[in-house]
């Protein structure tokens, strides 16, 4: 059970009719239970390439498997895998169109053409995921803050009941609270659901954080692929590409750079000040 | 240029308001109020000229409203705001208001309107009816002060986000305002996006002497600040220097904000009775002082 990218490349024509490469060339599998972030600088092509995960955008050379079969070849259902793999889309609440709560919610499952009663119940239950309480269900989309607004995009996409969920940049604009808000609703859909999670970021303390496996992009290719622990080590690659590493670790990195005997592995501010504490002590 | 209204007062602060509230409301399909929501209720702020000031708050806390006041985007319900003396109620003063206070808002495709990022800049200006050879001085200076000079014919939909920010900064800075507010204006940016918009408008400040406000919920984007102001549901929670602001754990958590990693890491560092200063905001601050502290014992 995994997507797999083999030897994908996407160029587009610019109206100039210059041609850019937003991907080239890219091999990932992106397997059943991981909790994936893809990070790069604005450009890099880590939106183009998750478009590429449920047939929204065609790879211009290369192949894209599903669970092992080709999703470019004339018998394969693309409407079965936008159901498996939902995508949801920067600032998403921008896109709730419907008069209320659970008729926003209902309208991809409906679509897909789920029964009434599963479709009624697919809804209910994405709501009750993303915490949003029965008293809201026949509310104004209008009516509500913008982190519930966005809960209840992502409902939209959870009722119909996906494998993997693909988010573009799922925490921007929301403040640090809502932020962790929408990574603790993420973590307990791929706890508890098992849903697959692979979320595009810039920001390497939300990766540090969440994702078991970081994806870092620069200029259409993937330069590293691994834990974050492993990816971290690598903090002049990821500056050179305009990243960098979380605050907490880069400060480690200096002062054993100082010449302090410090364990540099860190990922929080935890692991951090306990590395600081431990050598200022010892 | 004209005399502005009548109505002048704020003390020779570049913006004043005095117990500011400012009220929607909600309307059913015919029309009729259906609730009213405060979104500001009873703010007091001073901003003297040349200052840098950051708005901290949460989603939803009113700090955006309190922004669209700035430049009389919005009207106070009740209290008063004084913009360069200028009340901004007073709709005779309207014009002079949003010359005196350019907004920089959060999504950056929202705010370029001409095809050529030079025309762009120019745009401002030339509605104010300054004379061609000045707007063209006036644009060349501010795409220089923004660091985007030698992408003044290229099309602003190639560029990135953080550049097109400073495009649109730089589309301000032609109209010579004594004020900039930038509310969000880096929400929507990379690491680096952040940073070049951050330091220009640092750098606008310090040398060119222009007021700022800077609306943002990233804690990490105020350390320089002169001044902070947190909102919290409509109201100023809590103010001070970024010293007296970050040491305040509790009131922050309840604002729903959190500190960046360096003060987490004093904080938890000084809980661990290490002798460290609580008001170290940089890497190489923090490192200077551990370090000292490692080899004197202290």
């Amino acid at each position: 059970m995994s997507i797999v990218l083999q030897n994908v490349s996407y160029t587009y024509r610019n109206d100039g009719n210059s041609v850019t490469q937003a991907l080239s060339d890219i091999n990932l599998e992106i397997h059943k239970g991981e909790f994936l972030a893809i990070v790069g600088h604005t450009g890099s092509g880590k939106s183009t390439l998750i478009q590429l995960l449920n047939g929204l955008e065609r790879a211009t050379q290369g192949k894209v498997f599903f669970q092992g079969k080709d999703i470019y070849s004339k018998d394969f259902s693309i409407k079965e895998l936008r159901s498996k793999v939902g995508m949801v889309f920067q600032y998403p609440e921008n896109q709730l169109f419907e008069a209320t709560v659970i008729k926003d919610v209902e309208f991809g499952p409906r679509n897909m053409g789920q029964d009434t009663l599963q479709m009624e119940l697919n809804s209910f239950q994405a709501l009750k995921d993303v915490g949003i309480g029965e008293e809201l269900l026949d509310a104004s989309v209008l009516a509500l803050s913008g982190g519930q607004k966005r809960r209840v995009a992502i409902a939209g996409v959870l009722a119909m009941q996906p494998e993997f969920l693909v988010l573009d940049e799922p925490m921007a604009g929301l403040d640090p609270v809502g932020r962790r808000e929408i990574f603790a609703l993420l973590q307990k859909l791929h706890k508890e659901r098992g849903i697959t999670i692979v979320f595009v970021s810039h920001s390497m303390e939300d990766a540090a954080e969440y994702a078991d496996r970081v994806v870092v992009m620069n200029q259409g290719k993937i330069v590293l692929d691994g834990p974050p622990r492993k990816i971290f080590c690598y903090e002049k690659e990821l500056e050179r590409i305009g990243l960098g590493v979380p605050q907490a670790t880069r400060l480690v990195h200096r002062l054993a750079e100082q010449g302090a005997q410090i364990e540099k592995d860190c990922l929080t501010v935890e692991e951090s000040a306990a590395a600081i504490l431990n050598w200022l002590q010892g | 240029m004209k005399e502005a209204g009548r109505t002048k007062s704020g003390k020779g602060n570049m913006i004043e308001s005095k117990d500011l509230v400012h009220e929607y409301s909600r309307r059913d399909e015919d029309g009729n109020i259906t609730g009213i929501i405060r979104a500001i209720d009873g703010v007091d702020i001073q901003v003297k000229p040349g200052d840098f000031i950051a708005v901290l708050g949460a989603n939803g806390s009113g700090k955006s409203t309190f922004a669209k006041h700035l430049n009389g985007l919005l009207f106070p319900t009740e209290g008063t705001l004084y913009i360069d003396g200028m009340d901004t109620s007073d709709s005779t003063n309207a014009l002079f208001v949003r010359q005196t206070a350019g907004m920089v808002f959060q999504n950056p495709d929202n705010q370029i309107i001409a095809n050529i990022v030079e025309e762009d800049v120019g745009f401002g200006p030339e509605n104010m009816g300054v004379p061609t050879q000045e707007i063209l001085k006036r644009v060349e200076e501010s795409l220089k002060e923004v660091g985007m000079f030698e992408y003044r014919r290229h099309s602003p939909n190639r560029l990135s986000g953080g550049q097109k920010q400073r495009v649109a900064i730089a589309g301000i800075m032609a109209m010579r305002p004594k004020c900039i507010v930038l509310d969000e204006a880096t929400a929507m940016l990379d690491p680096v996006g952040r940073k070049n918009v951050l330091g220009t408008v640092l750098r606008l400040n310090k040398k060119e002497k222009i007021t700022i406000i800077l609306i943002t919920h990233y804690m990490e984007e105020v350390v320089q600040a002169d001044y902070i102001y947190v909102m919290n549901k409509g109201k100023v929670a809590l103010e001070g220097t970024p010293g007296e602001v970050f040491r305040e754990e509790g009131k922050l958590e309840e604002c729903r904000l959190t500190a960046p990693q360096i003060t987490q890491l004093v904080r938890k560092l000084r809980k661990a009775n290490i002798p460290i200063r609580e008001d170290i905001f940089s890497e190489e601050e923090l490192i200077r002082s551990l370090l000292l502290f490692k080899k004197n014992g202290r």
